[in-house]
């Protein structure tokens, strides 16, 4: 047996839609191997893992109607920054820093609690929002720089970048801007209310809402605007696009920007609502997931999304899974690098069509 | 008395230098010629991660040198992974790599969580009677793990095998043209392949080298983030086996230093030290980037482009 593949005429749209569904369900099926692996009932796991955090859809009991709010908590940041990334990844442009830009947005915009604890405004709220954007696109702007000045890899420069900010920010919450009435624990003061974001009902808060509006604005962008046209154009055709005058190091800077800008928006919304301050570590690696929620969601800014919600399940199954499987947290992260394992694996299908043809026909037909 | 002190206090920095060292040119090593072959596999900081707990797990039942080999086996298994996706099934190589790296770490923090804590096995280092006594050179020449003079006769070897032999040539001419390489017979699939897995093996023993020699112990995120400084050693080195060995021992030295001056009681914050090794290949990566004449000769023209054999 020897696979071939063979070139479709046209993308197909069908394989486009149906690739992540698929890897899904790939995913849930390798899941029922590990955890059978690991002796746990597979069905039961499986259930616990992935469908209980959805329990509210079909019981409509207000109790379980707090997983349900936890999933859109955390499937907030990863929508922003996944819609982001999306549009950098159609350009060509791998920003994979987005957990850095991250930090850095949460570490400027943070700085308002800490330097001016008492400046209590109706734009106080905006000012560290504002500031938070402007952290991550500061951040974002060095591999853009260095990309388009000296040629440096973005991979390697934004990625470098994450370990350094993350430095930064165990520098500062165990240095200089430590709460001198935290216990000496590396923290910075609790943030008050009024810099706290406003909730819906306790847990739904005002990101939720500015990462679904952002993520249908993108959307938006990408598919109705000359901007998003050239985008598209740069990343699958840079000798069409320079041709038309699109300019590939303008890309660049618009790309580091928005998905540095909204990394940043998501770092500071994270610390103004579940976190409260600012501490070692803000982010259960919401800036690397976002990869794969870009993948996942086609790299659209609203299929993005749709996305985060499939992988706030795995941070939130994962969670649930350790207090009633009694089984480690760290599971989550190998389902979602599988997921993105397969979500890739099944979009060669996009492209071609897989043939198997066994080794005695290849060497017949003489070649 | 005071000049010996200072001599043990010298031989000390520069034996850790060299461990230091050995994981990065390793790993750097295997990419070059993986990279040389055309492909970029971004997934060396998964691959040492997995290589490293199952290098420490394998350690603790069956010794060090076992260890060892788990480590390389674990690095290949997931290096054949990702030549299937990005060979056979021609997928994105940057994206798949990235897949590489998230699935490795999140493996590597699920197997290792019952190893937090634990003593491991330490690979010892050799001692020549007689030779590894020798006062200073000794133990740098003579006293040194296995895997540090692997480390260094694998530097010769992939020289010597890339450019002064004919498999050497095949491997730079799939990296350099595919499809001149496969116009004129050769299997570019088969060669890709047997690089990547190569190169896999190089990423595994160097997370190995962590959890058996550099420390004795499984840290989750050990690797912190070494396997994307040995990729911009590739880089830094511009693909010679040669200039990649100058690099990772600069490397080594760069990490070390800021050890050796906090030892000298001077106040400055250990962030600021530990996040030198990334500060400083941004500022290599720059340089070496700015330079045109030095990337553009050495770089595998066909790196990262997908092949599909047309039949």
């Amino acid at each position: 047996m020897r696979l071939l593949l063979e070139k479709r005429s046209e993308h197909s749209q069908r394989m486009a839609v149906l690739s992540p569904i698929i890897a899904i369900a790939l995913t849930l099926v390798t899941g029922a191997i590990i955890f059978t692996l690991l002796g746990l009932d597979p069905l039961q796991a499986l259930y616990v893992y992935f469908l209980e955090p959805l329990k509210f859809l079909w019981t409509f009991q207000s109790d379980d109607l707090w997983s349900l709010e936890q999933l859109a908590v955390k499937a907030a940041p990863l929508a922003l920054i996944g819609a982001g990334l999306s549009v950098s990844y159609l350009a060509n442009v791998w920003n994979i820093g987005a957990e850095g830009q991250l930090i850095a947005g949460a570490i400027l915009g943070g700085a308002i609690p800490v330097f001016f604890p008492g400046w209590q405004s109706p734009i106080t709220l905006f000012a560290m929002l504002g500031l938070g954007v402007v952290g991550g696109m500061l951040w974002g702007s060095i591999p853009a720089l260095l990309k388009n000045r000296f040629g440096a890899s973005e991979i390697l420069t934004s990625l470098m970048l994450v370990y350094v900010i993350q430095l930064v920010l165990d520098w500062l919450v165990r240095g200089p801007w430590r709460d001198p009435q935290g216990h000496n624990f590396p923290q910075t003061v609790p943030f008050a209310d009024w810099q706290m974001l406003p909730t819906l009902d306790g847990t739904i808060h005002l990101g939720v809402l500015i990462a679904i509006v952002i993520a249908l604005a993108l959307a938006f962008l990408m598919g109705r605007t000359l901007k998003g046209f050239e985008i598209r154009v740069l990343g699958t055709a840079p000798r069409a696009g320079r041709f038309a005058g699109f300019s590939r190091k303008g890309a660049v800077w618009f790309c580091f920007l928005l998905s540095g800008g909204l990394a940043g928006l998501a770092g500071i919304c994270e610390v103004m609502s579940t976190v409260g301050q600012l501490q070692p570590t803000i982010s259960p690696g919401y800036g690397f997931t976002a990869i794969i929620v870009a993948f996942l969601g086609r790299l659209n800014p609203a299929g993005a999304l749709i996305a985060a919600f499939a992988l706030a399940i795995s941070y939130l199954g994962g969670e649930s899974a350790q207090v009633s499987l009694g089984i480690s947290d760290k599971i989550a992260k190998v389902f979602q690098g599988i997921l993105l394992f397969y979500i890739l694996a099944c979009d060669t299908m996009i492209l071609y069509r897989p043939r198997f043809l066994p080794s005695r026909a290849l060497t017949e037909s003489g070649k | 008395m005071n000049e010996l002190a200072s001599s043990s206090e010298f031989l000390s920095i520069v034996l850790t230098i060299i461990t230091a060292a050995t994981p990065l040119l390793l790993a750097a090593l295997g990419e070059l010629v993986v990279e040389r072959s055309g492909v970029l596999n971004l997934g060396v900081e998964g691959m040492m991660a997995v290589g490293a707990v199952c290098g420490f797990g394998a350690a603790l039942s069956f010794g060090p040198y076992v260890g060892i080999f788990a480590a390389i086996a674990a690095g290949v298994l997931l290096a054949l992974l990702f030549g299937f996706l990005t060979l056979s099934l021609v997928s994105n190589q940057v994206a798949t790599g990235l897949a590489l790296t998230l699935l490795g770490l999140g493996l590597s923090g699920l197997i290792g969580e019952r190893y937090v804590g634990q003593p491991g096995e330490k690979l010892g280092r050799l001692h020549i009677p007689g030779l590894s006594d020798i006062r200073f050179l000794g133990p740098i020449v003579f006293g040194q793990d296995v895997l540090v003079y692997v480390a260094l006769g694998l530097t010769v070897a992939i020289g010597y095998v890339l450019f002064r032999t004919k498999l050497g040539l095949i491997i730079r001419a799939v990296g350099d043209s595919h499809q001149s390489a496969h116009a004129l017979g050769y299997g570019v699939i088969p060669v890709r392949y047997a690089c990547v897995a190569f190169g896999g093996g190089c990423a595994g023993l160097a997370g190995g080298y962590l959890s058996l020699a550099y420390t004795t112990q499984w840290v989750e995120n050990m690797t912190a983030g070494r396997g994307w400084i040995a990729l911009a050693l590739v880089v830094f080195g511009s693909w010679l086996p040669r200039r990649v060995a100058i690099g990772a021992y600069l490397f080594g030295a760069i990490s070390i230093l800021g050890f050796a001056v906090q030892t000298k009681g001077l106040n400055i914050p250990s962030q600021l030290l530990s996040s030198l090794p990334y500060i400083v290949t941004i500022v290599a990566l720059v340089i070496i980037s700015g330079n045109r004449a030095l990337t553009r000769a050495n770089t595998p023209t066909c790196l990262g482009q997908p092949f599909v054999p047309d039949r």
